[in-house]
């Protein structure tokens, strides 16, 4: 979708600050919110995608005055309500309804570390054959999905070069959307900065992205 | 029922509601630092999860363990480790560069947020920058979570169009001759950055060459100079 989560190259974003550090967290809360996430995740009843697209659906004028752990919870929020995990009722009162089915039992404390280690690859290496070489030069499809898309904006139309192949992986665009894994070729793929930005490119500057076969078109 | 594709958020009640408070996030307004009024944002995320524990469906435990592991146990100092035996192991490097994930695995690292890695090397001829125009993607097995700027709009709007200018305001002036390379993160290929090793460290061991590694070297926003007191 065409919201200001897509926001490569744009202006009027302010300045970076490199002292905002504070890693890991900011304040308690947004350390309550990362297990939060983390724990509702393990349940499986939606992918890593699918938050990422909730997070892009809050409204824009949200997503630009929300912190980064506020973007988590709004998503989380929504997507407890969306799946049934909770109802509305339930966060206005903030007691369980009893009448209520509890659909997934909790992640418990012992699966933690088991989770966090394995991750959630995304390599599948029985799918979409590849199409695209590296060295082969390629464009960006001039794309508009509603839906969640990992093609920025500003690549679209634009030309450039594969630098390698990745390997088969779940194609985000559609996991995200309830449509499938969709594995197919994910490439990396050099565009030089005259090509994205004109003249106002940096000089000898280039940007990589990770992009799927089904985002490009040989040259 | 296909709920990822629903329209837009405002049709259900969500529970998302535009906030109303004061927002200056990027400061250190939150209450909870002086143990005064909790804000407005904590208060919400306590209730959610009180909500969700009697509900049943988080175990606090689980939580605190969650938080304990990315407090204590994965953080930047994992990647220093990887960067000093490149540094110090030519067969490490060589397998780093065939198959990142593999080679950081070697030294316990992978998981979450570092499921398929590469490796980019610093040379004097080409620095790399890591960004995730997107969202905020970012190397969490071997850097732990990412700093507050590099989740900053700005920060995620300027690396890809002005990497040197993002460069200068952290200090590093790269001359024109040398080749800026940006990496959007935009799948599940997370990205490393390895650092030149500074002039003056022949010698040292992995350890101590860990600890000269920062954070930033590894994300691509600063360089790493020679020890003090090291003969250049």
């Amino acid at each position: 979708m065409n919201s200001v989560h897509d926001m490569g190259g744009m202006d009027g974003l302010g300045e970076i600050d490199p002292t905002l550090d504070r890693a890991p967290f900011h304040a308690p809360w947004e350390a309550r919110v990362l297990a939060l996430v983390l724990a509702s995740a393990a349940w499986g009843r939606w992918n890593l995608d699918t938050m990422r697209f909730h997070r892009e659906r809050i409204p824009a004028a949200d997503y630009l005055a929300f912190s980064y752990y506020e973007k988590w919870f709004a998503a989380l929020v929504d997507l407890l309500v969306r799946r049934d995990l909770l109802t509305a009722e339930e966060l206005a009162s903030g007691r369980p309804d009893p009448a209520r089915p509890v659909l997934t039992p909790a992640l418990p404390a012992s699966a933690v570390a088991g989770r966090l280690a394995a991750g959630r690859p995304t390599e599948r290496p029985g799918g979409r054959a590849p199409t695209l070489v590296a060295g082969q030069a390629v464009r960006a499809r001039n794309d508009h999905p509603a839906g969640h898309t990992r093609l920025p904006r500003y690549v679209r139309g634009r030309t450039g070069r594969i630098t390698a192949l990745h390997g088969c992986h779940v194609f985000a665009d559609a996991n995200a959307m309830g449509r499938g894994e969709q594995p197919q070729a994910l490439y990396q793929v050099r565009f030089e900065g005259a090509e994205l930005w004109g003249g106002r490119a940096e000089p000898r500057s280039a940007v990589y992205l990770d992009l799927w076969e089904d985002h490009l078109d040989p040259v | 029922m296909p709920h990822s594709q629903d329209p837009g958020p405002q049709d259900e009640a969500t529970g998302t509601q535009p906030h109303d408070h004061d927002h200056d996030h990027d400061h250190d307004h939150d209450h909870d630092h002086d143990h005064t009024v909790p804000s407005a944002i904590a208060l919400r995320v306590r209730a959610l999860e009180t909500l969700m524990v009697d509900k049943g469906l988080v175990d606090p435990a689980a939580l605190d363990a969650i938080i304990e592991t990315y407090e204590t146990r994965i953080g930047p100092r994992n990647g220093a480790r990887v960067v000093a035996r490149a540094w110090t192991n030519p067969a490490y490097l060589d397998r780093l560069r065939r198959d990142a994930t593999a080679a950081i695995a070697e030294l316990g690292y992978g998981g979450r947020q570092g499921e398929h890695m590469r490796v980019v090397e610093n040379t004097l001829q080409v620095h790399n920058l890591v960004v995730c125009t997107l969202c905020s993607c970012y190397p969490w097995s071997v850097l732990g979570l990412p700093p507050t700027w590099y989740k900053s709009s700005a920060y995620r709007a300027r690396a890809v169009i002005a990497p040197r200018e993002v460069l200068a305001g952290f200090g590093v002036a790269l001359p024109d001759t040398v080749e800026v390379r940006v990496w959007d993160s935009t799948a599940e290929i997370r990205y490393l950055v390895l650092p030149e090793r500074p002039a003056g460290t022949e010698g040292w061991s992995e350890d101590r060459l860990a600890d000269l590694v920062t954070r930033d070297s590894m994300i691509g926003v600063a360089r790493l100079a020679p020890p003090t007191g090291a003969a250049a």
